[in-house]
């Protein structure tokens, strides 16, 4: 089997697989950890037991998801080694420290105070659980902006040099970190977590409005995520903008394939709204144009110049096809985003949030938007850099292991086996979880197996200690 | 003064791996011994036992890794892929001993099938740490800064051998650990399992001894050549002190003292590998040297290691402090 295949496209598939099934559980436990410390941080200060409630209810759902994160996550740091040596061995003095940092400031961080978050509230105190939970926020979000350092400067690296054996070695770590697309990966990554999150608690509590249950924690659920969406729906596109004016001056063959743009126009180019991408032809099949909106839009200039992949040589084109759709379907689902927070706004204001079941039907159908514009957010961003791994630098083709068709392709099969199997019950887990809001309610939510896994409460404890 | 960084760092690593060995090793060697306890009950315990920690101590696996494509990224590029196997499946192995601590308690029907997966992934992921180890120290062939060998140079006896030792010095470590934390008919019979697999890791450690040095001519000089020799006769004097600790502590004495003694074993066992390899990276094939980052990568990471080091061992020492003390059955459910 998979004599016939390319070891560097299984390769490829290996990690693009792999990676896209992890990105799925931090988009969320970013969102959610921090949701989290605000509801606790919140019952800390008005003791509405609401809060305390939810905090309970979320808590039990991010330690699963946390989980799959942590394992999907340990995957990926080996898979650099075991697919793509020859990047490791040549990258590896510029991005290894980075993720070190985020091993030391950020894994220890979530792991060591998580145990705490989830399960001591009785046995260390209030102050110090908020502590931990504050602690395991701030990690996720250390992590997210360490990974992004790397993954940042494979797209717009500086601050380098190549030493005698062809490594890339570091001149100077503030270029390297700080580069030119890191500001904006890291803070259109961020709020993409934060949508993502918003959307599903959002989907939950519509799912329960529209069973009928019309409880406070319900209500609360689905105000803070439409009150969120609200607020962030809208800085996320001004910040894709400004993110696509930085990858047009970066990495500007990235946005000839987003936006589908073989030929070069000299005098204002048309913004495509659809059509069928053919590299082979090299051109976009029944394609649907405004004429000048491009060059408005990226140069603010209707009559603006812009180049074409005619300037590019056919083998540096990345996959226009995949490209232009992945960002088509991104930026739709932004707008999505931004009209169910604008309908919801709207119901607020004419005191109608919590009946008006076509807005709960709406906000529940756009639940799994977050996680589906994240994927296409990145699809974007990778298949964009292609044919390199570090733009201009390093090609994918050079970057691979010396490991056979045949060790790649089974170990791809295994992991795609593997992670249907465990993730889709891992899925099935959490929704029933999700689902599960009323017993929630009947029981005292201080319980469950979760919290209680097993922990000497601390009154018995002590007195235990006592002896 | 100048600081040789890569010695520096390869001792860091040492204590990372180390670090993970000891604190891993002991919850997966719960995994391992999952089937051994019919009655739920006991197993709801044992899991117990380490669903705060198990988290921090996988970290330090991410630490080794990472931290060797950040210091070492020849020995990263070089020794990942030649064991590109065994890795493959200790990742995958995790994969479910990781879900399965979550899995397990939120399924009433599936919850055997997540024991199963608890312990099928500890025992695949220790069993394929022990056959990377074993590979490492038969050597791996590497040329022009790549690997140069097959996808199965890593199956030979003496993998296998090191592999079923690691299983055994595991599931050692997870019954001490069980002496610690239960009480009661758990705790007794987690005695009798560690008395078995005491005797069935010191095996394991003297049949790898033995061997490594005719593995290759460089460790039997480094074992039987001076001034090394000292060694030589030293460690398994210290061996047969911790091996009494922990016959002591199995048979009538203070419930720490099996944990404790059955870590010194490790850290001797460890100790024993560290002087085979240094200055190796990978067995005469990759120096320390070598295999290092340049100086500016090594300073750079070193500088926040020395501070945050001690700041992760301290908050990882205050979660094990929260949970201390013996845990007993059904404790905190509804
Ligand atoms: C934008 C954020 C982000 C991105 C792009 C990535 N990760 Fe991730 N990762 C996280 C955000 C995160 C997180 C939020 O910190 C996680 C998710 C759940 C968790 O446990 O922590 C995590 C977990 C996690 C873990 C487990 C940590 C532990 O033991 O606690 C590892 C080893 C990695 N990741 C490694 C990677 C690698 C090698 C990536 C690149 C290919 C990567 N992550 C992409
Ligand atoms: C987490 C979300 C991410 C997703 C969904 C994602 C997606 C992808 C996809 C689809 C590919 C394959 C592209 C192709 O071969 O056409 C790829 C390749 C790759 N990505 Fe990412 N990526 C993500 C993050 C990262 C990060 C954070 C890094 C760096 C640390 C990274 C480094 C790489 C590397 C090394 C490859 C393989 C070489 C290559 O094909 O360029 N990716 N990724
Ligand atoms: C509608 C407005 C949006 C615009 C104009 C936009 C723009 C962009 C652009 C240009 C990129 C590629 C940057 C590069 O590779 O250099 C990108 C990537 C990405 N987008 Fe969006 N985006 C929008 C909405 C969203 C939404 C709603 C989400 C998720 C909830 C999202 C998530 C992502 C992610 C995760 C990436 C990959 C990481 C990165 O490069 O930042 N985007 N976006």
């Amino acid at each position: 089997m998979f004599e016939n295949f390319d070891a560097i496209l299984l390769a490829r598939m290996q990690f693009a697989f792999t990676v896209a099934f992890h990105i799925v559980f931090p988009a969320f436990s970013i969102g959610l950890a921090s949701y989290l410390a605000v509801l606790l941080g919140l019952w800390l200060k008005t003791g509405r037991p609401v809060f305390l409630r939810l905090f309970d209810f979320w808590k039990t759902i991010f330690a699963l998801s946390f989980a799959m994160g942590v394992v999907s996550g340990i995957v990926m740091s080996y898979q650099f080694g075991t697919n793509w040596s020859a990047f490791s061995d040549k990258a590896g003095p510029v991005i290894g420290p980075l993720m070190g940092y985020e091993v030391l400031t950020a894994f220890f961080l979530e792991a060591g105070f998580l145990g705490i978050m989830l399960f001591g509230r009785e046995r260390v105190g209030r102050g110090l659980h908020f502590f931990a939970t504050l602690m395991v926020a701030g990690g996720t979000l250390l992590s997210a902006t360490w990974i992004l350092a790397v993954n940042s400067w494979m797209q717009t690296p500086q601050g380098f040099a190549i030493n005698e054996v062809g490594q890339f070695v570091p001149v100077d770590w503030w270029a390297v970190i700080f580069n030119p697309s890191f500001p904006y990966r890291l803070v259109h990554m961020v709020l993409a977590a934060y949508l993502t999150t918003s959307l599903v608690v959002g989907a939950v509590a519509a799912w329960h409005k529209l069973r009928g249950r019309d409880w406070p924690e319900v209500h609360t659920m689905f105000t803070m995520a439409m009150g969120m969406l609200v607020v962030v729906a809208p800085l996320q596109i001004l910040m894709g903008d400004l993110h696509g004016l930085n990858t047009l001056e970066h990495q500007p063959v990235k946005v000839m394939a987003m936006e589908g743009h073989f030929q070069s126009h000299p005098d204002g180019a048309p913004l495509i709204l659809f059509g069928l991408p053919d590299r082979a032809a090299q051109t976009v099949h029944w394609a649907v144009e405004i004429p000048k909106l491009s060059s408005l839009i990226l140069k603010h200039d209707l009559n603006a110049p812009l180049d074409g992949l005619d300037t590019v040589a056919r083998e540096l084109q990345p996959p226009v096809e995949i490209v232009f759709w992945s960002f088509r379907i991104m930026v739709a689902l932004g707008f999505a985003m931004l009209g169910l927070g604008l309908w919801a706004l709207v119901a607020a204001l004419r005191g109608r949030l919590h009946d008006s079941p076509w807005l709960h039907r709406a906000a529940l159908v756009m639940g799994p938007a977050g996680f589906v514009a994240v994927l296409a957010g990145w699809i974007t961003t990778e298949v964009g850099r292609q044919p390199w791994t570090i733009h201009g630098q390093m090609l994918t083709a050079d970057s691979a292991s010396p490991i056979s068709a045949p060790a790649v392709g089974a170990s791809l099969v295994a992991f795609i086996v593997v992670y249907f199997a465990i993730f889709a019950a891992g899925a099935v887990y959490i929704l029933r979880l999700m689902g599960r809001l009323p017993e929630v309610k009947d029981k005292d939510l201080t319980g469950g197996p979760l919290r209680s896994a097993g922990i000497t409460p601390g009154p018995a404890m002590e007195a235990q200690d006592g002896h | 003064m100048d600081i040789d960084l890569p010695t520096v760092w390869a001792a860091i690593i040492a204590f990372a791996v180390l670090a993970y060995v000891v604190m891993d090793g002991f919850d997966l060697g719960i995994g391992i011994l999952f089937p051994l306890f019919p009655e739920r009950k006991d197993r709801d315990v044992m899991m117990n036992s380490v669903a705060p920690v198990w988290d921090g101590n996988e970290t330090w696996l991410v630490m080794g890794g990472g931290g060797l494509l950040a210091v070492f990224p020849l020995a990263y590029a070089t020794i990942l892929p030649a064991l590109y196997a065994p890795l493959t499946a200790m990742l995958l192995a995790l994969v479910f001993r990781g879900v399965a601590f979550e899995y397990r308690w939120r399924s009433d029907t599936g919850s055997r099938r997540w024991d199963l997966a608890f312990f099928g992934g500890s025992a695949v992921a220790t069993f394929a740490q022990g056959i990377a180890l074993g590979a490492l120290v038969q050597g791996i062939s590497i040329e022009n800064r790549a690997y140069a060998g097959g996808w199965w140079d890593w199956l030979t006896p003496f993998s296998v051998l090191t592999g079923a030792a690691l299983l055994a010095g595991y599931a050692l470590l997870g019954a001490c650990w069980l002496v610690l934390k239960t009480e009661g008919g758990l705790r007794d019979a987690a005695r009798r399992l560690a008395r078995r697999a005491g005797l069935a890791t010191l095996a394991g450690m003297g049949v790898v001894s033995l061997w490594t040095p005719f593995l290759n001519a460089g460790y039997l000089d480094r074992w039987f050549g001076w001034p090394t020799i000292g060694f030589s006769l030293l460690v398994p004097l210290l061996v047969a002190g911790a091996a009494f600790g922990l016959w002591r502590g199995l048979t009538r004495g203070p419930d720490w003292l099996p944990f404790v003694s059955a870590l010194g074993l490790f850290v001797l066992g460890y100790a024993g590998v560290g002087i085979s390899f240094y200055p190796w990276m990978v067995p005469f094939a990759l120096t320390i040297h070598e295999a290092a980052a340049p100086d500016e990568s090594l300073a750079f990471l070193l500088v926040g290691s020395v501070v945050l080091l001690p700041m992760i061992l301290a908050y990882t020492a205050y979660a094990y402090w929260v949970f201390r003390g013996k845990l007993r059955h059904g404790e905190g459910y509804h």
